[in-house]
């Protein structure tokens, strides 16, 4: 039956008319053959990328599954994702190189991760989902959106320069910031601009435009600093102009329900666990809205305790013996259970919100990584990596993939180039990769 | 005083610490001037210019992109930072619901604005030009340039048209100059300096601008800025004028609390979490005191008396609130009258009772302590970088910690014990040893701060060490932290850090000594080194930026905008 609608009437109808009439289900109308999801513009709907960084990696022994290939069985502390197991790469067997530096813990490894090497000084680049976000995020009304699951403002996401972009620790406030009043429906009837998105475009460019041709007698260093804030300025009215254009109607676009309590940051167990079924709901949301192409998740352990308990997941790390029967630390094993179920659920979240005959998740593609790869000693080799999603049909999936040594840096090159980044090499000193992961290309 | 950072396992305890500054080359014989920072406005300086320009009452309603610390400081790491692409969203709500404030709500626009439009539906560049150009000298700290005020007036008047409002218009022209560079930013301007042939100074705004962000921690006043007018500002009786007026003015107080709040790390307590279910006392609202407890006792004990520096490590003397007072578990007579809004109360420490100087404040121990547990090491390791701005190495990797702090461990029962067979492990010895002898004194206060004899079951040694210096409980930490002299330099390190929005650099170390010297005559008062930074010629002087610019292409003069 879908092979048989005709594409272009229906286009017609969304384009043209307020209201589209057909004969079918709504969902129905926007499937290919493939039964892909298809915008109503006819195109299948755009890849996404999401990274998830969760501090303090997994017990060594514990997680690396049994073989290497497609019928691989995952090791205990990952058998929550057997269910996704298809849809799911792991990859071992990956080292950061300090090429001499020292280790400045729980930094150095988000800095390898992301930006693929130490930056010698202050200034660095931007990490890789800020490169992929310039590629895939133009388009759409946030280019990234960055939570953090654990209180505070911390991310792993930076552009160049030294900032880095400020985590949203808040479910609340990030409802407000997406399906707030500035948010355009995209499967509303009526469509009229706003004369006041107009205006604020208006003063914004013609006093920003003054400001740029001002004669700035500031160092290089703060030029690029200010040409930074410029970029930061045009996203703004890249934002308005978004938001004063129909936008495409999307029909899996649900406007989730406004939050009911007050959902404050925190770092306790039962708090990190409510903020992040909120932040999964929230992002598959806006997902299914088209409002991001790009989101990051920081699951930073600072802080982070149970209830009553006089440490917390990273003091443990450090300071908990190993038990003598388990052979392996008790709590910390405690917290790495909960931390990889929080990110199942997380997974379940994005596959939970229909898309044509799928899901979200059906075009999305995350990429998990972590800072040592052994917390309780600070190690940096044999580094845990996993892959969740195609993509869209950018990536393979259900393989065990071991880097035997290679930069972890192979993997952050390997998504870069999936996501149509222009980059043959990625990473610094022994952290370049000069090879993608090509058993993960499609 | 300066160590060498040898960073190796095993080595002598002071031996791994690095200086705060980085200086590593010999120290220049005459004053070389750096590049003029470029810090962004703090958030408190925002909350603070806002409220001084439109009034206390106005709600910011949005949050701020996190500051950076860069060599102890805040303000330092200001200068590196930029804007992120949703730190810009957010100053733009945060601007948009000021300008709303300011001017869409009726009852402020008649306070607010100084003009009446000829038609609340149109365009009125008259009236728009008044309101922004008063308002726009404040917030960009010079006058605008006419080109500036015209581009504003302009853009009030298409939104005028576009919306007929008149009001809408000139709230949007507020809203997009409260997004502007030149408000977040504090641009330096330079220009020639006619006492030093070929040299650089701070034009007199930006000179304004730097003197007020230093003593006040907010933009400069309508005196200061007519000051830079009227040219005032570049003679010697005149900036002396100008800095006496600031340093008798009440707003000193509020630029010597957010010195501290920055060098103490105070900021931390936004984020502080603390076990409810083990510090059931320790609630957000003590947090907030602990903080005021301490900033009130700096102020008194610095501004108030002028006292010696030194003496806030070892003093008896404190402000408290009855809450605070249940945690330190000391009787506090009330004064005030019955239902007073005041719960602030003058109080004195027994001779022998445990606490003396900031230390042994809970902003202190309670800060710098996990969420659920006390750390000697974290403790140890603050006192080192903040108040000595020594830097202690990172653990090295692959550390062995299993016997570390097992509080189940039979044989070590105390955090002493545990930490004792730790710092067996040779690669783990070095840092501890310069830094858990200082934070072991101070076991007597939990994780909240609280007085305790006993961990365990096991009565707790308070026995330690400080650079030779040995002492038996907190109170004889506070005076070897008092007579230790990296702990005044430290303070003068960060003042100027602080004052010039840049940690030292090497070309600076003239000035530096000059002013720790002049410190430890003037007794240690801290009025005396801010004031004297602030007469400083070198404080105005900057090196010419450097720039890609071709040579031919530069300008005679760099005032563009300010002229």
């Amino acid at each position: 039956m879908r092979s048989k609608i005709n594409r272009r009437d229906v286009l017609k109808g969304t384009f043209y008319g307020a209201a589209v009439s057909v004969g079918l289900p709504m969902l129905d109308c926007f499937l290919n053959t493939n039964g892909t999801a298809l915008a109503a513009t006819g195109q299948p709907l755009p890849s996404v990328f999401g990274s998830w960084f969760q501090y303090l990696g997994f017990n060594p022994g514990r997680w690396v599954p049994d073989r290497l290939g497609p019928d691989y069985t995952n090791n205990i502390e990952l058998a929550m994702f057997n269910r996704y197991k298809h849809r799911m790469n792991v990859i071992s067997g990956a080292n950061y190189f300090l090429d001499g530096r020292p280790v400045e813990t729980h930094r150095t490894g988000v800095q390898i991760a992301m930006l693929g090497g130490i930056p010698t000084g202050r200034e660095s680049g931007p990490s890789l989902d800020s490169d992929i976000a310039d590629v895939i995020g133009t388009r759409s009304r946030f280019r990234t959106i960055d939570v953090t699951g654990t209180g505070g403002q911390q991310s792993v996401s930076k552009r160049a320069g030294a900032a880095y972009n400020p985590a949203e620790p808040s479910p609340m406030a990030l409802y407000q910031r997406i399906f707030g009043p500035d948010f355009q429906d995209p499967n509303a009837a009526e469509f009229s601009p706003s004369l006041k998105v107009m205006a604020k475009q208006s003063v914004l460019s013609q006093v920003t435009e003054q400001r740029q041709k001002l004669a700035r007698h500031v160092g290089a260093t703060d030029r690029a600093r200010l040409d930074a804030y410029f970029t930061s300025v045009r996203e703004i009215e890249k934002q308005l102009a978004i938001q004063n254009q129909k936008p495409a109607p999307l029909p899996a676009c649900v406007v989730p329900p406004r939050l009911g309590e007050e959902a404050t940051p925190g770092a306790e167990v039962g708090v990190v666990e409510r903020n992040i079924d909120l932040f999964g709901s929230l992002i598959a949301h806006a997902l299914a809205c088209g409002q991001t192409r790009v989101f990051n998740v920081a699951m930073n352990t600072q802080g982070c305790h149970k209830a009553g308990s006089t440490n917390g997941w990273h003091a443990y790390t450090h300071e908990e013996p190993i038990d003598e029967e388990l052979g392996y630390q008790r709590e910390v094993t405690w917290f790495i259970l909960w931390a990889n179920n929080l990110f199942a659920d997380f997974i379940h979240k994005l596959e939970s919100m229909p898309e044509g005959d799928g899901s979200v998740l059906d075009r999305t593609f995350i990429l998990w990584q972590t800072d040592h790869g052994y917390a309780r000693t600070h190690t940096m080799d044999n580094v845990s990596i996993m892959t969740v999603g195609n993509g869209g049909g950018i990536f393979r999936t259900g393989q065990h993939i071991s880097l035997a040594g290679d930069p972890a840096a192979r993997a952050g090159l390997t998504v870069q180039q999936g996501f149509r980044v222009p980059v043959s090499s990625w990473g610094t000193l022994s952290n370049t990769a000069n090879r993608p992961i090509t058993d993960m290309l499609a | 005083m300066r160590w060498i950072g040898l960073g190796v396992a095993g080595l002598a305890a002071v031996g791994v610490l690095l200086n705060f500054s980085g200086i590593g080359s010999a120290p220049a014989k005459a004053y070389v001037p750096p590049e003029a920072a470029m810090p962004r406005i703090t958030a408190d300086q925002y909350r603070t210019i806002i409220g001084s320009v439109f009034g206390r009452a106005i709600d910011l309603g949005g949050r701020f992109e996190p500051d950076m610390r860069l060599d102890g400081l805040l303000t330092v790491g200001a200068s590196s930072v930029s804007v992120t692409a949703a730190g810009m969203e957010q100053y733009d709500a945060m601007a948009d619901a000021i300008a709303e404030q300011v001017v869409m709500k009726v009852a402020n626009r008649d306070i607010m604005l100084p003009c009446e439009p000829a038609s609340a539906a149109a365009a009125d560049d008259a009236c728009a030009r008044q309101f922004l150009g008063a308002v726009g000298d404040l917030l960009y700290r010079r006058k605008l340039t006419e080109e500036e005020l015209q581009g504003y007036v302009d853009a009030a008047a298409s939104a005028a048209g576009t919306l007929d409002d008149f009001y809408a218009g000139v709230a949007m022209s507020l809203s997009v100059m409260l997004s502007s560079p030149d408000f977040l930013f504090r641009i330096p301007e330079l220009e020639p300096d006619p006492d030093r042939s070929g040299g650089y100074r701070l034009d007199a705004w930006s000179k304004a601008s730097r003197l007020s962000f230093f003593l006040w921690n907010t933009a400069p006043d309508r005196q200061l800025l007519q000051a830079a007018e009227s040219g005032e500002l570049n003679t010697r009786k005149g900036l002396a004028r100008q800095v006496d007026r600031m340093m008798e003015s009440p707003l000193l107080e509020q630029g010597v609390r957010a010195f501290f709040s920055d060098m103490l790390h105070f900021d931390k307590f936004e984020t502080l979490s603390k076990d409810t279910t083990i510090f059931p006392e320790l609630s957000n609202r003590e947090m907030a005191d602990a903080r005021e407890q301490t900033l009130r006792t700096l102020v008194d004990q610095l501004l108030t008396r002028k006292g010696d520096y030194r003496d806030v490590f070892t003093t008896k003397e404190t402000f408290l609130t009855p809450s605070l007072a249940s945690i330190y578990a000391v009787p506090l007579p009330y004064d005030g009258p019955n239902g007073g809004v005041e719960p602030w109360e003058r109080f004195e420490f027994p001779a022998d009772d445990p606490r003396a100087g900031i230390l042994t404040h809970i902003s202190f121990t309670a800060l710098h302590s996990p969420a659920g547990r006390s750390s000697p090491t974290d403790r140890g390791k603050a006192l080192r970088e903040i108040m000595m701005c020594q830097t202690v190495p990172p653990p090295p990797p692959d550390v062995e910690f299993s016997i570390v702090q097992d509080t189940d461990d039979p044989l070590n029962k105390t955090v002493r014990e545990r930490l004792l067979a730790h710092s067996t492990a040779p690669s783990c010895a070095g840092c501890h040893k310069i830094m858990d002898p200082m934070g072991l004194a101070l076991e007597n206060f939990d994780g909240a701060g609280e007085y305790r004899l006993v961990e365990n079951g096991v009565p707790i040694d308070t026995s330690g060490e400080l650079d030779g210096i040995h002492f038996t409980d907190p109170v004889g930490l506070g005076e070897a932290v008092r007579n230790n002299p990296a702990v005044p330099a430290c303070l003068v390190q960060r003042v100027a850090a602080y004052a010039f929005g840049q940690a030292p650099q090497a070309g600076q170390q003239p000035l530096i000594r000059k002013l720790q010297s002049d410190f430890a005559r003037s007794g240690y008062r801290l009025p005396d080194l801010m004031k004297e930074i602030a007469l400083s010629p070198e404080f105005y002087w900057a090196a010419e930026p450097s720039t890609t610019e071709p040579a031919a292409a530069k300008p005679a003069t760099l005032t563009a905008s300010a002229q």
